[in-house]
């Protein structure tokens, strides 16, 4: 017989059991489209977390008060943390080549104001070498400069997206905007001097106001330390591109112990490096639990499948035994019901990639709740999928098929 | 079947080689504790051109050898012999080659494909043997016109009378153009006039060249064939079929 007519059998075979060909299809549809979907679900959290992470800047160091020494969030903080920007100063005053910038700011949670319009941020108090630390390039306007620095001035530059909700259709640049403190119980006016370029991914950026810390400190007699330095609850050490960072971290280290007067750290320190190896295990974690959800359903699918083929081809026994009695071999059986498997799991896994891709695609860009979801389309878990899903169509056709013809014709057709 | 003028004249078979041959066939079917012997050691031939009758009580193990002559069964002991060939020394594949295009089995319950059509039914037996579609489909209306069904082509079993089902039966039997068609009572579900439409079938058939073994509960039909066998408990016995108290 010609695989054109094995095919047109098949078919045959498939329109004739209509149901169970259907829910042979759905087993396989939703094993298929879900590994695929939940496999790029996973692997996009994980890109979305790592590109955040990058996001920040590169080759950066963090430092902050350690848990010990701030027992509280926000401005609270303030008056527990140890770092101060004369720190700051220090470790860029040590003259080491691996260190290229250094940048000490304090942030808080504000509501900015501007006219009618209001907006939650994150006031990031900073200094003028923040943007270079920090990677942050400039839409409109322009950066804090060292002269703001100097003189304390009120002026703020503005994340993307708080220019956009503050100022719709209109240049912020020159405008008044006023950010509230502590509830509300402080309010300062700032002049708007510059929008930062809106960052990618779900970068905090977007979302923070950029102001002098100079401007806040010269209002606020609590920052300073009764040694009269400034406290800052952040120093950021960008290092030399290719430098060692681990040994940057322990001279770094090695100096705040030693202007602490401390032989425990009371504070800690991070590379950019650190917080992606922490997040990306999390994300990795995240991403084997939803592939081993797909792969569950897969395997629920697969069982499905393989249930309704073992009962066809049981039930159809007599039907082998009709065909081999009139002169079909072993082998022409065996092939109708392999082309009868390969048809339908073909098909499940066409619709399930598709479905798979289609979903995959519709989630990314999505935001859930306020997570921004990213998917990224894993060439391997289709491949997977389909190759799973196929073997076990035609395992389970295969199977009973061949063991109706291994006996003789009438053990077959006695099956009833 | 296909007698078109310009054809050379089928070649009249000489040779003494018997189409079928069982030497000492024995079938035991087992059932737990209880052995049945179906068959006892029997011998037989069937030679090109006979018209063979197995007639014989409920039982007495004529279906079990129509099975074992037409390799849809496997016997416990002895042999069946295509002319010269041991049916058991051949592999599935040549078993299956001689089911397809040598022996043409009706059986007594048809075994139809119901999700077929008729002419479906018959197109399996030339697909199988690498008809091409165009002509398969030619070919399965001549047949079923030869047996009186070229108005039931496409109907399917269920919408057949039993005489249909038994012609559709036939008609893929004959298909490949078997040497010998084996029928289990192919008038056994029918009425008698039905019944005798069956057998005048098989006589013309048989009247052509046609070899053809039958088994049969019908007195009157068994007396219409060329050679009667009697079974009884297994064993066989041939009688003349001219002879009224051969059947007492
Ligand atoms: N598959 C089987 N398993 C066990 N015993 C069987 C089987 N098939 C037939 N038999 C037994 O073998 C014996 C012969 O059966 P067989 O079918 O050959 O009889 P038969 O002459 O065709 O009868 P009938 O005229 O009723 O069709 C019977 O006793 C039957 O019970
Ligand atoms: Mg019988």
């Amino acid at each position: 017989m010609s695989v054109f007519d094995s095919l047109r059998i098949a078919v045959r075979a498939i329109v004739a059991n209509r149901l169970r060909s259907l829910l042979t299809l759905l087993g396989l549809v939703i094993g298929v489209s879900s590994v695929i979907a939940l496999i790029a679900v996973g692997q996009g959290t994980q890109k979305g977390v790592s590109d955040q992470i990058r996001g920040l800047g590169t080759d950066l160091i963090f430092i902050e008060p350690s848990a010990a020494a701030t027992t509280q969030q926000g401005a609270g903080a303030l008056t527990t943390t140890t770092l101060t920007q004369a720190d700051a100063l220090a470790i860029a005053a040590n003259g080491n080549p691996a260190i290229q910038a250094v940048s000490a700011h304090i942030t808080g949670e504000t509501q900015a104001i501007a006219g009618a319009n209001n907006v939650g941020a994150e006031s990031v108090f900073t200094s003028s070498n923040y943007a270079e630390v920090r990677d942050l390039e400039i839409a409109l306007g322009s950066f804090i400069a060292p002269s703001h620095d100097d003189a304390g001035s009120l002026v703020a530059v503005l994340g993307s997206r708080v220019a956009e909700t503050l100022y719709p259709g209109i240049d912020p640049i020159g405008q008044e905007i006023r950010l509230s403190f502590l509830a509300g119980r402080v309010v300062f006016a700032f002049t708007v001097i510059g929008v930062v370029r809106e960052v990618g991914g779900a970068a905090d950026a977007n979302d923070q106001v950029f102001v002098p810390i100079t401007g806040l400190a010269n209002r606020f007699r609590f920052l300073y330390t009764p040694t009269g330095d400034l406290r800052v609850t952040q120093i950021d050490v960008q290092t030399t591109p290719g430098a060692d960072t681990e040994e940057v971290k322990q001279q770094v280290s090695d100096l705040l112990l030693f202007r602490h007067n401390r032989s425990d750290p009371d504070f800690t320190i991070e590379s950019q490096d650190d917080l992606l190896d922490a997040a990306s295990e999390v994300a990795n974690t995240l991403s084997i639990l939803l592939g081993v959800i797909g792969g569950i359903s897969l395997l629920v699918g697969g069982i499905g499948v393989m249930n309704i083929m073992l009962v066809s081809v049981t039930e159809r026994t007599r039907e082998i035994g009709i065909r081999r009695a009139v002169g079909a071999t072993a082998g022409d059986i065996v092939n109708q019901f392999v082309t009868e498997a390969l048809a339908l799991s073909v098909l499940g896994g066409i619709i399930g990639i598709v479905i798979g891709v289609v979903a995959s695609l519709l989630v990314d860009g999505q935001t859930v709740g306020d997570q921004e979801m990213t998917t990224v389309i894993q060439a391997w878990s289709i491949a997977a999928a389909f190759g799973v899903s196929a073997g076990v169509g035609l395992i389970s056709g295969i199977y009973p098929a061949w063991r109706a013809t291994v006996v003789d014709p009438i053990a077959a057709l006695r099956n009833e | 079947m296909s007698d078109a003028p310009g054809e050379a004249p089928p070649i009249e078979r000489t040779d003494c080689v018997p189409l079928l041959s069982v030497r000492n066939l024995e079938r035991i079917y087992r059932l737990g504790e209880q052995t049945i012997h179906a068959l006892r050691p029997l011998n037989l031939d069937i030679h090109q051109g006979d018209f063979i009758a197995i007639a014989g009580p409920s039982g007495s193990g004529k279906s079990t050898l129509l099975q074992l002559l037409g390799l849809v069964d496997s016997p416990t002991a002895g042999e069946v012999r295509v002319r010269s060939r041991v049916a058991q020394d051949l592999g599935q594949e040549q078993r299956a080659a001689l089911r397809l295009r040598t022996l043409g089995f009706v059986f007594q319950a048809f075994n139809l494909l119901q999700m077929l059509t008729a002419r479906q039914n018959v197109e399996i037996a030339l697909a199988l043997a690498g008809f091409p579609r165009r002509k398969r489909r030619a070919r399965a209306e001549e047949l079923l016109s030869a047996v009186g069904l070229a108005e039931r082509l496409e109907h399917r079993p269920l919408q057949l009378s039993g005489g249909e089902r038994q012609r559709v039966a036939i008609a893929r039997a004959l298909a490949n153009e078997p040497d010998v068609i084996l029928a289990d009572e192919p008038t056994g579900n029918l009425d008698s006039q039905t019944g005798r439409e069956i057998v005048n079938l098989l006589e013309d058939l048989n009247r052509a060249g046609q070899t053809i073994v039958m088994v049969t509960h019908n007195l009157e039909i068994a007396r219409r064939a060329g050679r009667l066998f009697l079974m009884r408990d297994g064993r066989i016995d041939e009688v003349d079929p001219g002879d009224p108290r051969s059947l007492d």
